[in-house]
């Protein structure tokens, strides 16, 4: 890839210099900061004359705080980071004739969008790693627990499905800057597509789950469970919904899996709680993975759309 | 001059839909050589030069520049030849030595290098004083010298330029035309110049070609287009002249 180098380091510099960017991450600070403090303190005044339970660490991810914990922080408002990386760089270059500058330099034309994304992902991982690491530190300044080996391992494949799931918003944010001529517009389809994922899928998965299903008056136990599972077969198109799932059972290993509902009887309900051990890492792994490898899939069809469109648009009119 | 031909099309056609936009062009030129490339607005000038560096592909017909087809060899056609485009663009929060590092880095330009060939292509173009000046606040004319400043950290064997003094003052313009010409003849740039300032292109071209509605109408030294048009010894007849009467009969 001939020229990447040089693409990433102009991308880099120039969101380095950019004010979005300042704003954005003094926003995330500010908030890890303010979640991270009053969970801990929670933490500490819960924990006050009780012996410890295992993953205590853990808790300062996903107890929530005054309104929502980190990770659900980060779920909802991640995609925004993404989308504000990506949404004007195409189109930005198109209006300022640099894209056709660019492309008369001796470098293939995806050495560009690629070089784009890769510099918006390097900043993501440096932005999601520094959230991560200043949570951490400042849990052991207020919990006072250092967390064990399993934990750092946790809190890693977190940071890795933090940095995809932010990637893939980046990689839509992206592909509309392709797509469309006008930055506005650009950045107003991919809010479109972030608000449709983030708040109408589920609503929409629940209606057609009670067509599906059956109306509430002659619910079962079997249509209830049926019910559930077309929702959540739907809502799991949505990569939002995918990565809460896969975060909450990678930093909670309380849960043992994402069904929303579980149909048990009181006779299990007793069993359940007496053998409710943490699940082993890797079996949380092995439950995340196929929510990993479809985020990954998603993506990357996200990238190779936008690869072909790039790919084809002519450049007389760039 | 020797008569080596560095760009050759043949029955080169580019249509976009049922629109052509270049038909059945045929065209040579010479290693070394300034050739003005005349033509109202939308005769697909423009169209040409984006083909010869393989950023659009044509319909059909063939191209050489350099002995490299432009479809199949994009990359090493780009490496050697430089595109001033009409309406240059820029980065506007850079200063002229960022932005030629920044050339020279998508060029693979020896880094230990890179420095004093800036220096040498910004006193070259004259903006050695202005290089730390942002290029927004830079003038049109301080731009398209900047574009060939671009040309030279590129080392470029031939230069396309697309309507370089457009929009420009006339001491700019005499600037970037006097510029262009030493380029010619300091560099052994090969140069096609597109343009409608047709009494500079007549000081420095050496031949022009004429291109009306995708065709190319009359392609040669001024003297034999002025002889083909007016008769023999009419060859004093100007480049305005030849121009127009080109244009009244297509």
């Amino acid at each position: 890839m001939k020229g990447i180098k040089a693409i990433i380091k102009k991308e880099l510099s120039d969101h380095f210099s950019s004010y979005r960017l300042i704003i954005i991450f003094a926003l995330i600070t500010m908030v890890s900061l303010i979640t991270v403090y009053m969970v801990g303190l929670n933490i500490r005044h819960e924990l006050k004359g009780i012996a410890k339970p295992r993953f205590v660490f853990l808790m300062l991810f996903t107890s929530p705080g005054a309104m929502f914990s980190l990770v659900q922080f980060v779920a909802f408002f991640g995609p925004l980071v993404g989308l504000i990386l990506g949404f004007d760089g195409i189109n930005r270059e198109r209006n300022q004739g640099t894209l056709s500058k660019l492309l008369s330099q001796p470098i293939y034309r995806d050495v560009v969008i690629n070089g784009k994304f890769l510099a918006g992902v390097i900043l993501i991982a440096v932005m999601m790693a520094s959230i991560v690491l200043v949570i951490a530190g400042l849990g052991l300044l207020l919990v006072g627990i250092v967390p064990g080996l399993e934990e750092c391992l946790r809190m890693g494949i977190y940071l890795f499905l933090s940095i995809i799931y932010i990637a893939f918003w980046l990689e839509v944010a992206l592909f509309f800057s392709i797509l469309f001529r006008n930055t506005a517009t650009s950045a107003l389809a991919a809010l479109a597509i972030w608000i449709f994922f983030s708040f109408f899928i589920s609503l929409g998965a629940s209606v057609l789950g009670n067509t599906l299903a059956g109306s509430a008056e002659t619910d079962t136990t079997e249509s209830l469970v049926r019910k559930a599972e077309i929702v959540k077969a739907i809502s799991l198109l949505s990569p939002m919904e995918l990565y809460s799932d896969a975060t909450t059972l990678i930093i909670d290993p309380r849960r043992k899996s994402a069904r929303s509902v579980i149909a048990v009887g009181p006779m299990e309900q007793i069993s359940m709680s007496r053998f409710s051990g943490p699940l082993a890492l890797s079996q949380s792994i092995m439950v995340v993975a196929p929510h990993l490898i479809f985020l990954t899939a998603l993506t990357l069809v996200c990238f190779a759309v936008s690869f072909a469109v790039f790919m084809r648009q002519e450049i007389r009119s760039v | 001059m020797d008569q080596q031909a560095v760009i050759e099309t043949e029955a080169l056609t580019k249509a976009y839909g049922h629109q052509i936009a270049v038909d059945q062009l045929t065209l040579q030129i010479f290693e070394g050589e300034i050739f003005g490339f005349l033509g109202p607005n939308g005769a697909g000038k423009t169209t040409t030069i984006l083909m010869l560096m393989g950023l659009t592909e044509p319909t059909s017909g063939k191209a050489r520049v350099l002995g490299l087809d432009p479809v199949r060899n994009p990359i090493q056609v780009k490496a050697r030849v430089g595109y001033l485009q009409e309406n240059m663009g820029f980065y506007p929060d850079l200063d002229a030595r960022q932005m030629l590092r920044f050339i020279a880095e998508l060029n693979d330009i020896p880094s230990e290098s890179v420095e004093a060939r800036i220096d040498w292509a910004l006193n070259t173009v004259g903006l050695a004083e202005e290089e730390k000046k942002e290029i927004g606040a830079y003038s049109r004319g301080m731009r398209q010298r900047l574009g060939l400043a671009e040309l030279l950290i590129k080392d470029s064997k031939i230069a396309f330029l697309d309507e370089p003094t457009l929009g420009l003052d006339p001491d700019a313009s005499n600037r970037m035309i006097s510029l262009i010409e030493s380029l010619c003849r300091d560099r052994k740039m090969t140069i096609l110049i597109s343009s409608h300032l047709l009494h500079q292109i007549q000081r420095i071209c050496h031949r022009v070609g004429i291109m009306i509605k995708g065709k190319m109408v009359a392609q040669g030294p001024l003297a034999n287009l002025a002889r083909e048009k007016f008769g023999v010894g009419k060859e004093t007849f100007t480049l305005e002249e030849i121009y127009m009467k080109y244009f009244q009969e297509n």
